[in-house]
């Protein structure tokens, strides 16, 4: 009902922006909180396994034997301790001092020798399965390539029939930093869209100036609008910051464009702001604002984004869960402009996913932001 | 010619929760040039009507117009509202916030400079400029309200309720500035609880439970009261007691205590009351009477709650001293050397402008703040030394509403009856007993945060005074309150005393300094006079003053002293 006016807009711009340098929060939000999630994703947290612990026990002195007990401590996967008998070292497996055992049977070296294929045991500790997983198939690798190297020495069979060798492509090394630096930068962007956004209408009502601004001339259109773009920018300027600190301090490679970043980043703020204006308009309180933010928003960008945890590796309704979760189409694109580069054809039905979440959301919160006190 | 700006026509408005009907079938007329009261005890649709004006609510049923178009759909840059928190952003300075209203309102940038060249110089704000408004005092954040609400001048001015909580110097400060205005030709709709300022309006429209029960000038209303009020003289000591008698007659339907005197309002055609001992003089009929008497009259005498509460033994000893009690933060002196003594079952009376040291003297004697020198004692016990004894025999009921909003009422009386260690049998009759004195069985089960004010407030009161302790620090336990319930908490302080209790209290409302025994007016941090009510318009060097006159002079007088030295 009243048309756009360049004077109003300006003015509540330039009041947005002076309550969000003012308020220190805001800066330890935007700035100082992503720089903590970094540092915890890129150092703290890894999800990279080296140098395992395990207990190497060999019950057997015969040569074979012996040759595959220098093989595991040759390993680059294992720091074997070395012990006489499981009872030994199985202490140190309940303490989680080591993660797994590795048993050199006493009847090895004679089967080698027989040529009936010997068998190893592998013990490990089923309570960290990932771990668990991890020693089981590294032990037998080693063990498999010992063998392999024994029957080449001998002369016996040369290659296997059919060979696999694996490439890791964009991420040859398999270190999760790469991933979850990136990932990390989608999750400050939730704080700063959703969060922040969903405090600052629930302020405007809880401390009363709602009621005087809506008895000005200012369309709620306007209004909402001022609210969102400085946030907006400051989303951008928060994620420009993290990119930075991730490629210069965490050495994360960055094969795409900054243009198809800054697309990226842009998409996916319009949903985080969209829900962060529903939910302050909707609770009209500071406090709930920030648990509903909490609960809708980072929680499920955190967990069911694919960020931290793999969304092929969860339960069939957690997956159906995470296709209303926006972070989820923010994810892969960030991930790949990051590590692969620009890869536009992935990138354009995850952007519009995301633009088409932030529509539903505005029209929510235009709808919820009347002009009336009750 | 009457040029109405805005009107309301049978507006009924109802809301869901709690289910009640806010107005019903109101007709209201607002009209440019003159100053239009909206007054009505607490909870009678007061904001809600303001609300409706200014377009921030539809009506269930009539027309709301302003400006000659529907409120909801009129031209906002040409209405000034001033909603009862101000709307200031308190994270910008004065400037920052007069600006904003300005761009918001569409104030030509040509006409800015000159605008706010006034508006700053008619609310003596030049010097704060730059100040952040969340550091402006009480009175300082009303006038810069007003003046966000002024900043294009508008053609309607709504005022929700601008003096609550102002002290009577502000308060005159900025009845001044509107008269002003509103002679320049703004319709001004002004909401208040303070009938004195509803009797300078040029007419009144009054609300109780959502229906209005008048329409005109004051004068029309107060005429109605001729013959019906009297002064009566000679009482003194026993004034308390006297009037409590006096309210329990039939014949009388309100009453209130000025200094040593009595002021009663009697029936209609009943003749002037005699009583054995006093003298008995017509007084002139003012606005508060006719407005009481509108709404049914005060309350009887008899104080239910001092009827049930332990008599306090008596005792040679002051119950509560201040010796030279002086706060300070950093290079900040909030109270300095105050000192005061009152006899067990009197009322001392803090008085001062916002911002003055009264509250903090307060909090110094309640054992909430330690004093930076100084003293002071509570019921025989040293605040230094005795805190937590000095702080269980006081009942203390803060400025602003301090239970627990998300608690029901129930649960706040049983709550704070636990906290002050009533146990059993004991604590169930406490808690029924309040709830049938202070009239709380309708919101027993809802939460106290929702009730309207009046019922806020005795519900503070009956919590502070559920342990009947001998000593009563009340800071501004009537403001925004109106005066029905105001009559019915001074009834229950008077029997109070009566018992033997002592009674600290703070006000803005210079009626009800008058039932004080002794008053300190605190301004500036230092106690600038103390004595009787009577003995204070005496020091102020008037021709028959009223308190607040006496006030005025005598905050004026200290100005001048001070600028002298």
């Amino acid at each position: 009902m009243d048309g756009f006016n360049r004077q109003r807009f300006a003015a509540m711009l330039v009041k947005e922006t002076l309550q969000i340098v003012r308020d220190p929060s805001t800066f330890l939000i935007a700035f100082l909180l992503p720089l903590l999630l970094l540092f915890l994703f890129g150092y703290g947290v890894s999800l990279d396994v080296t140098r395992v612990k395990i207990g190497l026990v060999v019950e057997d002195r015969s040569a074979p034997a012996l040759s595959l007990a220098t093989s595991f401590r040759q390993s680059r996967w294992f720091e074997p301790h070395e012990a006489h008998s499981v009872a030994d070292v199985k202490p140190a497996l309940v303490s989680g001092a080591v993660r797994g055992i590795v048993v050199i049977p006493q009847d090895f070296g004679r089967k080698m020798a027989s040529g009936r294929g010997a068998a190893i045991q592998i013990i490990t500790d089923g309570s960290l399965p990932n771990t668990a997983n991890f020693v089981a198939a590294y032990a037998e690798g080693v063990r498999a390539s010992w063998e392999e190297g024994q029957l080449r020495e001998r002369g016996h069979a040369t290659d296997p029939p059919i060979q696999i060798a694996t490439r890791f492509w964009f991420n040859p090394e398999l270190a999760s930093r790469f991933f979850l630096v990136p990932g990390a930068i989608a999750i400050v962007m939730t704080m700063i869209g959703t969060l922040l956004t969903a405090l600052v209408i629930a302020r405007e009502w809880e401390r009363g100036t709602m009621e005087a601004i809506m008895a000005t001339p200012i369309g709620m259109g306007e209004f909402l609008a001022t609210k969102v773009i400085p946030y907006f920018l400051l989303g951008l300027g928060s994620m420009t910051v993290c990119t930075l600190i991730a490629i210069f301090a965490f050495g994360v490679p960055f094969r795409g464009s900054p243009l198809a970043l800054l697309i990226i980043a842009s998409a996916f703020l319009v949903p985080a702001l969209g829900q962060g204006l529903l939910i302050s308009a909707a609770t009209k309180n500071q406090f709930v604002a920030s648990q509903v933010a909490l609960l809708t928003a980072f929680l499920p960008a955190m967990l069911l984004s694919g960020f931290l945890f793999e969304i092929p590796s969860m339960p069939t309704p957690v997956q159906a869960l995470t296709y209303i979760v926006p972070a989820r189409y923010l994810i892969p694109p960030l991930q790949t402009v990051f590590v692969a580069g620009d890869l536009w054809g992935l990138f354009l039905p995850d952007i519009l996913i995301m633009l088409g979440f932030g529509a539903v959301f505005f029209a929510l919160a235009f709808r919820a932001t009347r002009r009336r006190i009750a | 010619m009457v040029d109405t700006v805005a009107s309301a026509r049978g507006v009924t408005k109802r809301f869901a929760k709690p289910a009640t009907t806010a107005l019903d079938a109101v007709d209201i007329d607002i009209v440019a040039g003159r100053m239009t009261g909206l007054v009505g005890p607490d909870g009678a649709g007061k904001t809600t009507l303001i609300r409706l004006l200014a377009g921030l609510l539809d009506p269930d049923e009539g027309e709301v117009e302003a400006l000659g178009r529907p409120a909801t759909a009129t031209d906002r840059s040409l209405i000034g509202y001033m909603p009862q928190r101000f709307g200031l952003y308190e994270d910008l300075s004065v400037i920052e916030n007069l600006s904003l209203y300005a761009d918001l309102r569409g104030l030509a940038a040509d006409e800015r400079d000159a605008r706010f060249a006034r508006l700053l110089d008619f609310t003596d704000l030049d010097r704060f400029r730059t100040r952040l408004a969340g550091k402006l005092s009480g009175g300082m954040k009303q006038k810069l309200g007003l003046a966000c609400a002024l900043v294009r001048t508008p053609r309607l001015l709504l005022l929700d309720e601008p003096g609550v909580g102002v002290d009577p110097v502000s308060r005159r400060e900025l009845w001044a500035m509107v008269r002003e205005l509103s002679s320049e030709g703004i319709g001004v709709l002004w909401s208040t609880a303070y009938l004195d300022e509803a009797e300078k309006c040029d007419s009144v429209f009054l609300l109780n439970e959502g229906r209005l029960i008048h329409a005109g000038p004051p004068g029309a209303l107060t005429e109605t009261m001729a013959g019906r009020t009297f002064r009566l003289f000679g009482a003194d000591e026993d004034r308390r007691a006297r009037l409590e008698r006096l309210l329990d007659r039939d014949d009388v339907t309100d009453g209130t205590i000025q200094g040593a005197s009595l002021r009663l309002v009697v029936k209609p055609g009943a003749p002037p009351p005699e009583v054995p001992g006093l003298t008995t003089e017509p007084a002139t009929p003012r606005f508060e009477d006719a407005f009481v008497d509108r709404l049914g009259g005060g309350p009887g005498g008899t104080s239910r709650l001092a009827e049930s509460y332990r008599p306090i033994p008596p005792g040679d000893a002051p119950a509560i001293e201040a010796v030279g009690l002086t706060k300070r933060f950093g290079d900040f002196t909030a109270a300095s050397d105050i000192h005061f003594s009152i006899p067990r079952g009197q009322i001392f009376g803090l008085l001062g402008p916002n911002g003055a040291g009264k509250s903090t003297t307060f909090k110094m004697l309640c054992g909430l703040l330690t004093p930076s020198a100084g003293n002071g004692r509570v019921a025989g016990h040293d605040l230094r030394t005795a805190r937590a004894d000095a702080r269980q025999s006081l009942g203390y009921m803060a400025q602003k509403f301090s239970l627990y909003g998300d608690l029901s009422v129930r649960q706040n009386l049983d709550f704070f009856s636990g906290v002050y260690g009533l146990t059993g049998a004991a604590r169930r009759e406490a808690i029924e007993r309040s709830i049938d004195i202070f009239h709380l069985a309708d919101y027993v089960n809802s939460n106290s945060g929702g009730m309207p004010l009046g019922f806020k407030q005795r519900l503070a009161l009956a919590c502070a005074v559920m342990h009947q302790p001998p000593v009563l620090f009340l800071d501004e336990p009537t403001s925004g309150v109106d005066p029905i319930v105001r009559r019915e908490f001074w009834t229950h302080i008077n029997g109070l005393v009566e018992r033997g209790v002592t009674v600290l209290v703070t006000t803005h409302f210079m009626d009800e300094a008058e039932y004080c025994d002794r008053i300190a007016l605190i301004y500036r941090a230092e106690e600038i006079a103390v004595g009787t009510p009577d003995e204070l318009k005496a020091q102020a060097g008037l021709d028959d003053p009223t308190l607040e006159d006496a006030f005025i002079a005598l905050i004026e007088a200290s100005d001048r002293a001070r600028e002298a030295a």
